[in-house]
């Protein structure tokens, strides 16, 4: 999706701090990711998932999975909104969504994306993902602390 | 040698940026993202820039600004010292 700006609400104080909620969203097509495999198959991979999202993302086959994929495209793209992203760099694999065991998704940082999350002083991030169709759509909610 | 570079970047844009206008229509300064290019969509063309100019964007030019217009990609591929297609 075209990106947009993240809302940000619910302040309140705590300890001294301001605390905050940041929200990002995005919605992916499957039927884009499809074509990027086809395009560009490893190195849109690798370029843009985890070995872990990779992994979590391949077909039995061993294909990958474009619905799958698009989701998790979706959250890394809601998470830059949350994050309140404006020029700074961030490499898509910087984002890492996972699943765990019951299947409730989670956002892990690194490098660039963890480094701007501490300037901005957010302390967590949560996530929900869905699919419906050729569509996969995420919502990433970011608590933020700032020194006031 | 930056009119053919120009070039080069509109016809990626035509095949990859997946845009509701046709990219010979924008001024080189136009915003892409606004003209209608996902962010999934500036993936494929920052793969596709790459095979045409045979470069790899680094970490720290993986920002809007470089991708947002015609202007800004010619930029970043001087400084990645393209010559020529």
């Amino acid at each position: 999706m075209q990106s947009g700006s993240a809302g940000r609400s619910l302040a309140a104080t705590l300890d001294n701090d301001l605390v905050t909620i940041s929200i990002g969203i995005d919605l992916t097509s499957a039927d884009a990711v499809s074509a990027s495999l086809e395009a560009h198959g490893t190195r849109y991979l690798e370029r843009v998932y985890t070995v872990r999202e990779r992994r979590e993302c391949a077909q039995p086959s061993g294909h990958a999975d474009p619905g799958r994929l698009a989701a998790r495209f979706a959250a890394k793209e809601a998470t830059m909104k949350a994050l309140g992203r404006d020029d700074e760099p961030i490499p898509w694999t910087s984002i890492g969504v996972s699943s765990d065991e019951a299947g409730r998704p989670s956002i892990e940082l690194t490098g660039l994306a963890a480094a701007l999350a501490r300037r901005r002083g957010v302390e967590e991030l949560a996530v929900s993902l869905t699919h419906e169709g050729q569509f996969a759509a995420a919502v990433v909610v970011a608590n933020v602390r700032e020194r006031i | 040698m930056s009119e053919r570079m120009h070039a080069e970047i509109r016809r990626v844009l035509r095949d990859h940026a997946r845009l509701p206008v046709d990219p010979d229509t924008l001024d080189d300064s136009a915003d892409l993202f606004q003209a209608g290019m996902t962010s999934h969509a500036s993936v494929n063309v920052m793969l596709a820039l790459e095979d045409a100019f045979d470069v790899e964007f680094p970490d720290r030019m993986l920002k809007r600004s470089v991708f947002e217009s015609v202007d800004g990609i010619a930029g970043a591929l001087r400084e990645l010292e393209v010559e020529a297609v």
